[in-house]
């Protein structure tokens, strides 16, 4: 029993339709750690591409190094670093947001690439003709840049979106209920680990296929050339 | 307990870290070329197993993949009357080489498909057969296209490893947790161990490069 739901061991399949309402509870605590993590991601990605954009390289260079580290460095292992070492220094966080935000800095580094590739595919001659034009940098970067990176940004940041999902799981090491971890604590249990397992394989499966074609139906909805002003 | 006294520990899961790179890297690039090239085969059967592989391990997350074959596999075997429970090592070499071997079939597919038309269309008037075409023509323009990438997940694999100290398998990031729970000092040994990550990465990234700068040979007009 789980979340107050009981499974049928009767056969596997009364077994495998016994526990799904106990799996997609996790699969909510999945999607809603992919969602937070997503956030967090964007928008320390954003932080730290404007900071690697910054003329001064006493800004650039620690962040493109600090970029780099979050890249190269697991997942679970900056995971533990904010699990544990965070409370020391008075900040207590449960667990989800503790992997919500380890899922964010982790993609952060990925995203701000994301950002700024996005950002220099922009020709130049488009900041030049602005600048003839005499308009405000505020205003290039408003209403010129963004407006032609954006359609460029969203279909990678979707990729990553996807990725996101796919780490969730490390966070049952904290004991966040996701997906793996209900499925491992139904296995501990009920000592059928096959069946749940392979059905959190095919969940995840369906989950991925799902959001891949979101993601390409959204590539070829956005506009090409940039978004329309007005 | 000093910092210093750490060191050996980490040092001897940095060193099973480090061959659970090198063998799930090299079974990686197997499974790369093997489903890579599968799924550009004439062969249905083989067509269609490649996609199925690889849309099954990068469509599910890698500790679900380790999980299963861990835990999940042995009841199988057992179902069936065969021992297929593998020891923490093989199982982790298994699920990293194909999880990344996955990701790395669509890099090898997508190389593959960029050798321009009209080189095959030469090999077939020289009457290369489709073998000699893949192994003399096809492959050696599209490696040096595959090598940034392959760095990329060489690191990507570096970084996954961490995943088997789950199964409990003794890598870096067991022995971490290990020295953690006995001495209570989270901040120096997580610091130490992002460090000694970090620097693994940067090697392996440096190693990736000086491979990239020799199959770069290989290229059209530099031979």
């Amino acid at each position: 029993m789980l979340f107050g739901i009981e499974w049928n061991t009767s056969n596997d399949w009364l077994f495998a339709a016994s526990i799904l309402p106990i799996l997609l509870r996790g699969l909510l605590v999945t999607i809603q750690a992919t969602v937070v993590g997503f956030l967090v991601a964007a928008v320390l990605g954003l932080v730290l591409a404007a900071l690697k954009a910054a003329r001064s390289p006493l800004i650039a260079w620690p962040a493109r190094a600090l970029t780099e580290f979050l890249r190269d460095t697991p997942l679970l292992v900056q995971l533990f670093f904010l699990y544990y070492v965070l409370p020391e220094y008075g900040i207590l966080l449960p667990a989800f947001l503790t992997g919500a935000l380890a899922l964010g800095v982790q993609y952060s580094a990925y995203m701000s690439e994301v950002y700024r590739a996005g950002l220099e595919s922009v020709a130049r001659g488009q900041t030049e003709a602005a600048r003839a034009l005499d308009l405000s940098p505020l205003r290039t970067f408003g209403v010129i840049i963004l407006p032609q990176a954006v359609p460029r940004i969203i279909p990678a940041l979707g990729n990553y979106l996807v990725s996101i999902m796919k780490d969730v799981p490390v966070l049952s090491v904290v004991s966040v209920l996701e997906m793996l971890k209900v499925a491992q604590i139904i296995g501990d249990r009920s000592f059928y680990y096959v069946i749940p397992l392979s059905m959190v394989g095919a969940l995840y499966l369906v989950l991925t296929l799902i959001a891949s074609a979101g993601v390409r139906y959204l590539d070829t909805r956005l506009p090409k050339r940039g978004l329309p002003l007005k | 307990m000093h910092w210093m006294n750490y060191i050996a520990p980490l040092l001897e899961g940095a060193w099973v870290t480090v061959q659970l790179t090198i063998i799930s890297t090299i079974g990686g690039a197997f499974f790369s070329f093997l489903f890579g090239i599968g799924r550009l085969s004439p062969n249905r059967t083989a067509r269609y197993l490649s996609v199925g592989f690889i849309e099954v391990f990068r469509g599910t997350s890698l500790l679900v993949q380790l999980f299963w074959l861990y835990f999940a596999l042995p009841l199988i075997g057992e179902a069936i009357g065969i021992n297929l429970r593998l020891p923490p090592v093989a199982a982790g070499a298994l699920a990293l080489s194909l999880n990344i071997g996955a990701y790395g079939a669509e890099v090898v597919r997508g190389a593959l498909q960029a050798v321009p038309r009209e080189q095959f269309e030469v090999a077939k008037s020289l009457d290369f057969t489709p073998r000699q075409t893949l192994w003399r023509i096809s492959l050696p323009q599209a490696i040096p296209e595959m090598m940034p990438s392959f760095g990329n997940l060489a690191v990507q694999n570096l970084k996954d490893t961490a995943l088997v100290s789950l199964i409990s398998l003794g890598d870096l990031a067991f022995k971490a947790e290990q020295i953690r729970n006995f001495t209570q000092d989270s901040t120096t040994i997580y610091s130490i161990l992002l460090l000694m990550y970090f620097g693994m990465a940067l090697v392996l990234t440096a190693i990736m490069k000086l491979l990239e700068r020799s199959v770069g040979r290989w290229r059209a007009g530099r031979a």
